[in-house]
């Protein structure tokens, strides 16, 4: 080894606030003093994302993880640890009180995420079925083909306690069963990827980074049903997820662990990929049904749903890419070990999209039941830009948005349908105090009204009306009345729209009403935007005390609806201004005001 | 390989296993690992990928593999690579351009250092390390 030790200082910007530089210069300067700064490199890294504890400190190659380190204590770190071997005891990472453990094995106690299905995501190469193998991969298959009977398997699903990941939450061990039971000779396996939420990536990443795992799961679902075929949906515009799972697929053909007679157990088994052109409402389940059929994607009624009448009018079991990459695990680990994972109600992890308004943007994959907070301010480590937490949105546009009092919520299929969101796919998209409530809802329907199939009335003509009276009510021409108008269109689409899409497009909007009614009343009844997003309801001025005349402004502004002379107080021209924002990025004084 | 049967998948995942955990084993080959899923190429993992082969080809070292992997997570710091190397802490980097993959090369592969302000942590434990199967 080139260095006897590596300190590693936390330098994110929440540990740099408090002192981490501080530390990582007093740990230069004790090395020095001892005479080892030849022997131990100290660095600076990024945000260690365990904000609440820091600053951190990690010493390699023991993986000592000291918390809540003070500048005195590098000394300590330094005399003790890496000159006599042992480590400073009343630093390290307290799990619980009782017991003191520090090593990075234990993981899961001191960090928030936990990975099953993306267990392998970052990990192997997806291009390598050896690389799979090696860490557990089809091992599940192994015993669904040789040491398991159909029966077995179903048990073990439902003892497992896994739900459908693709939103509704329905429990997997039913669909199974359901289909297993069907009196047919022909039987399907779907994979739902027909990802489509905007901001959602979860089941991209889970395909790219690791294909086999959802080859092996639909492989077992066969075995365990009693079909011989799958298919895979996935949208067009995932081209390099779709490379990666047909190399896989070739792979696994050429091991003998897809096609005929699979590692000499009699079962035949195989895959085949079946694009889409990126439909919104082919993520529905029999919407996506029609598109492998080859017809125009458009939800049918259910009953009969498609466990019993599915792809080709045969019994069919669809789920979702992460429901499928949990499938393997628990064949292989077993129900008990799963079910160990979760809260009472909702068993494992679930996978989110982070993004918004946050310092560590991300995939993250945490046990049910982990807290909104946890998940924005300790793993994604807060708002950025020291902004303000305004609210998430959780669920895409079928979803709605919860509000700082919502943060302890923890999160499992009930509590988000209490607090008036839902699971949804895992998108969560966070705001801050920048954003406007009204403007998010009018995105969300602009998205809904865009991807209606247009089949059913109160979706076609519902989402087109709400679109309607959002977009009067940014531009200031709201009245009151529409707040009742718009509650009523969203029941009546709830009841009488033929699918989950037209069932949910109010969503949004009925969710934003209920926790943000001022900030619609705002724009209704004062024609104010209080988050200064709504173009039409804003004007900018210049403050006359702090204007300089540096004639920034009016040299930045498109349309020259700035004026006045050097070094004096500068005007904007109220009727030929365009409300684009550039004067108020623009300037260095804090001179510009938004009304 | 022609296909197999249920024994000789195990015989190969013995295998694969092995080789698998060598790489932590002194004096073994290292390993350059780039997170290349869509997020991290297009954050610039290809440039990334250029920016080592070619660093790599200059200092004419050919005891490294250079490989690919899915997305880690860390979307906020992409591209990210993880740098495997016998005697040294095994790290993941974050905001690897072209430049600092050279600076890994130099710094890290030629004289031992790590190299400072890329490194982060990876956002969860390895559960298939830690309960070693079944």
């Amino acid at each position: 080894m080139a260095f006897r030790n590596y300190i590693l200082v936390c330098g994110g910007t929440a540990c740099e606030s408090i002192k981490s530089d501080q530390i990582y210069k007093n740990l230069i300067k004790a090395c020095e003093d001892h005479g080892i700064a030849d022997e131990v490199q100290i660095v600076k890294t990024g945000c260690f994302g365990f904000c609440e504890q820091g600053p951190i400190v990690k010493v390699l190659p023991e993986d000592a993880f000291y918390v809540k380190v003070e500048p005195k204590d590098a000394e300590e770190i330094i005399a003790e640890h890496v000159i006599k071997g042992r480590q400073v005891e009343r630093l390290l990472y307290d799990k619980s009180s009782s017991t003191r453990h520090a090593r990075v094995e234990d993981i899961q106690f001191y960090q928030k995420q936990f990975r099953i299905v993306l267990r392998n995501c970052g990990f192997i190469n997806p291009e390598s079925i050896d690389e799979y193998i090696a860490r557990e991969g089809y091992q599940g298959l192994e015993r669904a083909l040789f040491e398991m009977t159909s029966e077995d398997i179903i048990e073990e699903l439902k003892n497992s306690g896994l739900r459908g990941r693709g939103g509704a939450g329905f429990p997997t061990w039913m669909k199974w069963n359901f289909t297993r039971q069907a009196k047919e000779d022909i039987k399907y396996v779907v994979c739902n990827a027909d990802e489509g939420d905007p901001g959602a990536y979860m089941d991209r990443s889970t395909l790219e980074g690791d294909p086999h795992s959802v080859i092996e799961a639909m492989t077992i679902c066969g075995k365990t049903i009693g079909a011989h075929k799958g298919y895979i949906y996935i949208r067009a515009e995932y081209p390099l997820a779709i490379d990666r799972l047909e190399i896989a697929m070739q792979q696994a053909r050429e091991y003998g662990l897809l096609g005929k007679d699979i590692l000499g157990s009699g079962f035949d088994f195989d895959i085949e990929i079946r694009l889409g052109a990126g439909a919104f409402v082919c993520g529905e389940e029999t919407a996506l049904l029609q598109s492998i059929e080859g017809k125009r994607g458009m939800p049918q009624p259910r009953p009969p749903f498609p466990a019993v009448k599915g792809l080709w009018g045969k019994p069919t079991v669809i789920n979702n890419v992460e429901t499928w990459a949990n499938i393997p695990v628990i064949i292989t680990r077993g129900a008990t070990w799963f079910s160990k994972i979760g809260t009472s109600d909702s068993k494992g992890t679930k996978v989110f999209a982070l993004t918004g308004k946050i310092r560590n943007s991300g995939l993250v994959e945490v046990p049910m039941g982990t807290t909104l907070r946890d998940i924005i301010f300790d793993i994604g480590g807060g708002i950025a830009g020291g902004k303000k937490f305004k609210a998430v949105q959780t669920g895409g546009p079928s979803g709605g948005v919860l509000t700082e009092e919502y943060l302890d919520t923890p999160i499992d299929f009930g509590s988000l349908v209490k607090a008036g969101s839902m699971m949804g796919s895992g998108g969560m998209i966070v705001m801050d105090e920048d954003d406007c409530i009204v403007d998010v809802a009018k995105f969300y329907l602009d998205f809904s009204v865009d991807e209606s199939c247009g089949k059913c009335a109160p979706c076609r003509i519902g989402g087109k009306s709400l679109h309607r009276i959002l977009e009067k009510i940014t531009k200031g021409n709201g009245v009151i009345e529409d707040i009742a108008t718009m509650e009523a269109i969203g029941e009546a689409m709830k009841k009488g729209s033929l699918c989950a899409l037209g069932q949910t497009t109010p969503n949004p909007i009925l969710s934003s009403l209920e926790h943000f009614k001022d900030e619609y009343l705002a724009h209704i009844e004062d024609k104010k935007c209080p988050s200064g997003t709504c173009k039409d309801l804003i004007s900018y001025w210049i403050l006359e005390d702090k204007c300089t005349g540096c004639t920034i402004c009016a040299r930045k502004c498109p349309v020259d609806a700035i004026s006045g002379a050097r070094k004096e107080i500068h005007v904007i021209d109220q009727a030929a201004c365009t409300q684009c924002g550039v004067c108020y990025e623009m300037c260095r004084f804090d001179a510009i005001e938004i009304r | 390989m022609a296909k197999m049967t249920l024994e000789e998948l195990r015989k190969l995942r013995q295998q694969v296993q092995g080789d698998l955990q060598k790489r932590d084993i002194e004096g073994k080959d290292s390993r350059i690992i780039i997170g290349m899923g869509t997020c991290g190429i297009a954050a610039g993992a290809k440039e990334t990928l250029d920016g080592f082969l070619s660093a790599l080809d200059e200092k004419k070292i050919t005891n490294i593999s250079v490989t690919q992997t899915g997305c880690m997570g860390l979307c906020y710091v992409e591209p990210t690579v993880e740098v495997i190397v016998p005697n040294m802490p095994t790290v993941i980097y974050g905001k690897v351009d072209k430049e600092t993959a050279k600076k890994i090369i130099e710094e890290h592969i030629g004289a031992g250092r790590l190299v400072t302000d890329h490194i982060y942590d990876r956002p969860a434990a390895d559960i298939i390390k830690k309960d070693g199967g079944r």
